[in-house]
């Protein structure tokens, strides 16, 4: 495995230009003699479905949910970054750029990050056109929010729903093209496996999920867009159906895992309640704008209110600790995730938490009612209020609401060259699936940014640039006839018997129950490398358990989500141990990963430029063989590594 | 608390379905419905039983994929409440409790609580768009929307998609969902060169797709998770009835 990132020549600022015009294009007449198979329905998906199909060529969609329109990035609340300085408040490319770098604390790729700051205005130009109903002020302009890690109001946004409203957006484009008959689309199919002829990536095999039939779907590339793995630790605020499979699928068959222990844990999150619980819930980051973080000052305090002994509105300010404000001055509550993640847990750690677990922290909204009036924050986060008390049963109108980080997002994934291209020729990845542009910690609102960025505006040239590469002869020759798609579709068979056939003991939900507990132990918040270590060994263990005491009730040629559970648990368990892997390598702490032994007198995590600036890609090398690492080295040619500071 | 579930159970969309009883103990109040769902299908994995199988993902309220009628209400009792939000603390410790997927016939039952609901995509494939190639944009505050237009908009945009206006309609009419569509994208400046194909077509779609007509009963709206208003369909009627009376003059509207 080579990793080239083929990042263009030439100065920051002039790259994408410069390497659009060099890049292969198709002639319009040809591109309806291409097939482009794109996995996932999300924002990257959906945009970069509906854009190559609207270039002309002929696309193939796949989702496992019953209808394009439910694709995870619906649940997005807060908002989406962009550089448009409509509010003269000193933004610009660069300062995005900047912020983004900064945030993800310098282990991001800089000429990939300049791109998605320089695109960003067109994102939220592409989704006006397509009907996206933002926030508007008074006259009638865009309305924009400041966002966590930001100290400028860049962030666009659809009251707390802007995930749904631009996803429903990139729904309704990638349906126009549905209906004109330019985008075939596959509800309720799960890709198994990836096809590979000669080396490059034709096609995938997969499951309909209502007859249970294995297919095989060839193409002359693939677009990986299935999201991330946050599910690997069982609860977290993704989808149930969320999972790693096709990118793991993918990754045995050659392509790179790049920085998979890089995940965030959000701060803002309901607190757990029992361990019958399926998901967390996010309440969204922009609620840090006006809601204030604390935790009583003394421990006996706290345990008082866990009690329900003490109501939290009696304690007063010199008897509570806003610790975010206190910590982290200019930014206050608004520091980005990781940090303030860390010091929710902190004080917990010492015995302040609140909630009946004692794992919460209070976000309150009594200063900002006083100062605003209780209905312009009705109107600010009113659903998100409601949200709240629908599931806790508590008004935070009057009780201060309880958080607790959970975990939220992957920044790892699969590795791709500038064009998005994995280590395999042909297999694309866009979305949370690749390792992306947010290094080791994503800041808020750049998920969707990036998302879209990839569908819309890189995905639609770079493929293209792919296709043209190939010759207009090669298109669409190769079918799924081909031995390859036979052997692979075997495979995947043969994985469906055996799920089926251990008739053990334990379900698969009991399996990832225990597989999640193992990750946030020993690879959540805090890792170790004694506890990675243990961790791995686990693993291991569960793994050995999983295949000789799984027990799949229901057959395979029908609906079974019991099934379908046990082929993405499978997977989950193996990338676990690849997790740990990777966090136990990386002997630094940034961002997202932290690791105990490497932190500086005041608990701040503490990065090791010299020896640890790059991007750990890992290469699947056999089912029982430990995987081998490879190294792109992170050059930083325009910002200045420094310590992150937020004080 | 401790609960008996009479459960729609049917193999397939083929078979006959019947409503089989369940019990279950223990259940936190604080548990959601659907979590409450799970704890019974691993009580029947554990005794070698089939779960039943019924639709969920995001399980905060915004994918629209659970499609349950409670006790005969779609969703459940709770005003504005999704099936994955719903917690048990709103019901009765020893409740028994009926469950069935969507009735409605344009959404076959494709297995126990499952069914299919394609045909929304079909409504919104035939109109439910803005057409705007990406990279054909011009500048997002071109156009000035003021702040009303755009509330209206967001409000009508809020639906997610669940059908459960069509369940609870006597009618089976997607009204509610295709009204909400229209009123969102006709509304917005962007969205007013197709205002007139799009309420043609989509309305055209939905006759096509075997959903009833609309006779005002109001059910959709009752029974919205999203509390979307019937506002909407008067929005959508407007628009139909002018596109009509265009499109018998000028037939390129």
């Amino acid at each position: 495995m080579k990793l080239n990132a083929k990042i263009p020549e030439g100065p920051l600022t002039q790259k994408w230009t410069s390497h659009k015009f060099n890049m292969k294009l198709v002639n319009p007449s040809n591109r309806r003699k291409y097939n482009v198979i794109v996995v996932g329905s999300g924002l990257a998906g959906g945009a970069a479905a509906a854009s190559l199909a609207e270039q002309g060529y002929n696309v193939s969609c796949f989702c496992y949910q019953d209808s394009p329109r439910r694709a995870h990035s619906i649940a997005a609340q807060g908002g989406i970054n962009a550089s448009k300085n409509y509010q003269n408040d000193g933004d610009s490319v660069y300062r995005l750029f900047y912020d983004t770098v900064k945030g993800g604390d310098y282990r991001a790729r800089e000429a990939n990050v300049y791109r998605l700051a320089e695109l960003s205005s067109d994102i939220i130009d592409q989704c006006v056109a397509n009907g996206v109903p933002f926030a508007r002020e008074y006259g009638g302009l865009l309305a924009n929010r400041s966002f966590g890690g930001a100290q400028v109001s860049r962030t666009f946004y659809a009251r707390g729903q802007t995930g749904q409203q631009l996803l429903l957006g990139t729904y309704s484009a990638l349906s126009r093209q549905i209906g004109l008959g330019k985008v075939t689309m596959y509800n309720r199919h799960e890709m198994l496996d990836l096809v590979k002829v000669d080396n490059h990536a034709k096609g995938i095999i997969v499951r309909n999920m209502v007859t249970g039939k294995v297919t095989s779907h060839a193409a002359d590339c693939v677009v990986i867009a299935t999201g991330g793995y946050g599910n690997v630790f069982f609860l977290s605020t993704n989808a149930q159906g969320c999972n790693v499979t096709a990118a793991f699928r993918a990754h045995k068959q050659g392509a790179g895992f790049a920085n998979p222990c890089y995940t965030q844990i959000h701060p803002t999150c309901i607190p757990v309640h029992g361990d019958k619980q399926s998901k967390l819930t996010l309440m969204s980051e922009s609620l840090r704008n006006d809601g204030r973080i604390w935790v009583p000052k003394f421990a006996e305090d706290a345990a008082k209110v866990r009690d329900g002994m003490l109501d939290p509105n009696a304690l007063s300010d010199d008897k509570r600790d806003y610790f975010l404000e206190r910590k982290y001055p200019s930014f206050g509550n608004l520091a980005p995730r990781d940090i303030s993640s860390r010091a929710a847990k902190e004080a917990c750690d010492e015995g302040r938490g609140v909630a009946s677990t004692g794992l919460g922290v209070f976000l309150d909204f009594r200063d900002a009612i006083q100062r605003d009036g209780k209905k312009a924050i009705e109107e600010r986060y009113g659903n998100l209020f409601d949200m709240y008390q629908c599931i806790t049963g508590d008004n935070p109108y009057v009780t201060p609401m309880m958080i607790f980080p959970a975990v939220h997002y992957t920044m790892g994934g699969l590795w791709v060259d500038y064009n998005l291209e994995s280590t395999i020729p042909g297999m694309f990845v866009g979305g949370e699936a690749n390792f992306s542009d947010h290094g080791a910690n994503r800041l808020g609102a750049s998920a969707l940014m990036q998302g879209l960025s990839d569908g819309y505006f890189i995905l639609p040239y770079t493929v293209g640039n792919y296709l043209g590469e190939q010759g207009v002869q090669a298109a669409g020759k190769i079918t799924n006839e081909h031995p390859a798609f036979a052997e692979a579709e075997n495979r995947v068979r043969a994985r469906i018997d055996k799920l089926l056939s251990i008739n053990g003991n334990e379900s698969p939900r009991s399996f990832h129950k225990r597989l999640g507990n193992i990750i946030w132990e020993y690879c959540g918040m805090a890792r170790s490398e004694e506890g990675l270590t243990t961790a791995i060994a686990k693993i291991k263990e569960l793994r050995k358990d999983f295949w000789s005491n799984l027990r799949v009730v229901g057959e395979s040629g029908n609906i079974n989500p019991e099934l379908e559970r046990a082929g993405r648990v499978a997977d989950f368990i193996e990338f676990g141990e690849l997790m740990c892997r990777d966090a136990l390598m990386r002997e630094e702490s940034c961002g997202g990963h932290f690791r105990i032994e490497h932190q500086t007198e005041e608990g701040e995590a503490l990065r090791d430029d010299e020896n640890f600036t790059f991007t750990g890609v890992w290469e699947h090398l056999g089912d029982n063989v430990e995987p081998r690492l490879h190294k792109e080295e992170l050059i930083y040619e325009n910002v200045k590594l420094a310590t992150r500071s937020y004080k | 608390m401790d609960f008996t579930l009479r459960i729609w159970r049917q193999k397939d969309s083929v078979s006959r379905g019947e409503l089989v009883e369940y019990k279950i103990h223990d259940v936190s109040e604080d548990s959601s419905f659907l979590e409450m769902l799970d704890i019974l299908s691993e009580n029947l994995v554990e005794d070698g039983k089939v779960p039943m199988a019924f639709d969920y993902d995001c399980r905060e309220g915004i994918c629209g994929m659970c499609s349950l009628t409670i006790n005969g209400i779609p969703h459940g009792p709770e005003n504005g409440t999704t099936a994955c939000q719903l917690h048990m603390r709103h019901f009765n410790d020893g409740q028994t409790i009926t469950i069935e997927p969507w009735r409605a016939k344009p959404f076959p039952v494709v297995k126990d609580l499952i069914v299919d609901r394609s045909p929304l995509d079909k409504i919104i494939q035939s109109g439910g768009f803005i057409t705007s190639r990406a990279g054909s944009a011009t500048d997002a505050n071109t156009h000035l929307i003021n702040k009303g237009t755009a509330d209206y908009a967001m409000d009508a945009a809020a639906c997610i998609g669940c059908g459960a206006c069509v369940a609870a309609c006597p009618n089976a009419s997607a009204m509610l969902f295709t009204s909400a569509k229209v009123a969102h994208m006709n509304s917005l400046p962007q969205g007013k060169p197709e205002k007139h194909r799009r309420a043609l077509a989509m309305v055209s779609t939905m006759d096509d797709e075997g959903f009833g007509g609309c006779t005002n009963i109001g059910e959709c709206e009752a029974a919205c998770p999203k509390n979307i208003s019937l506002d909407v369909i008067a929005h959508l009627n407007r628009d139909y009835s002018i596109a009509q009376v265009k499109s018998f003059f000028k037939p390129y509207v």
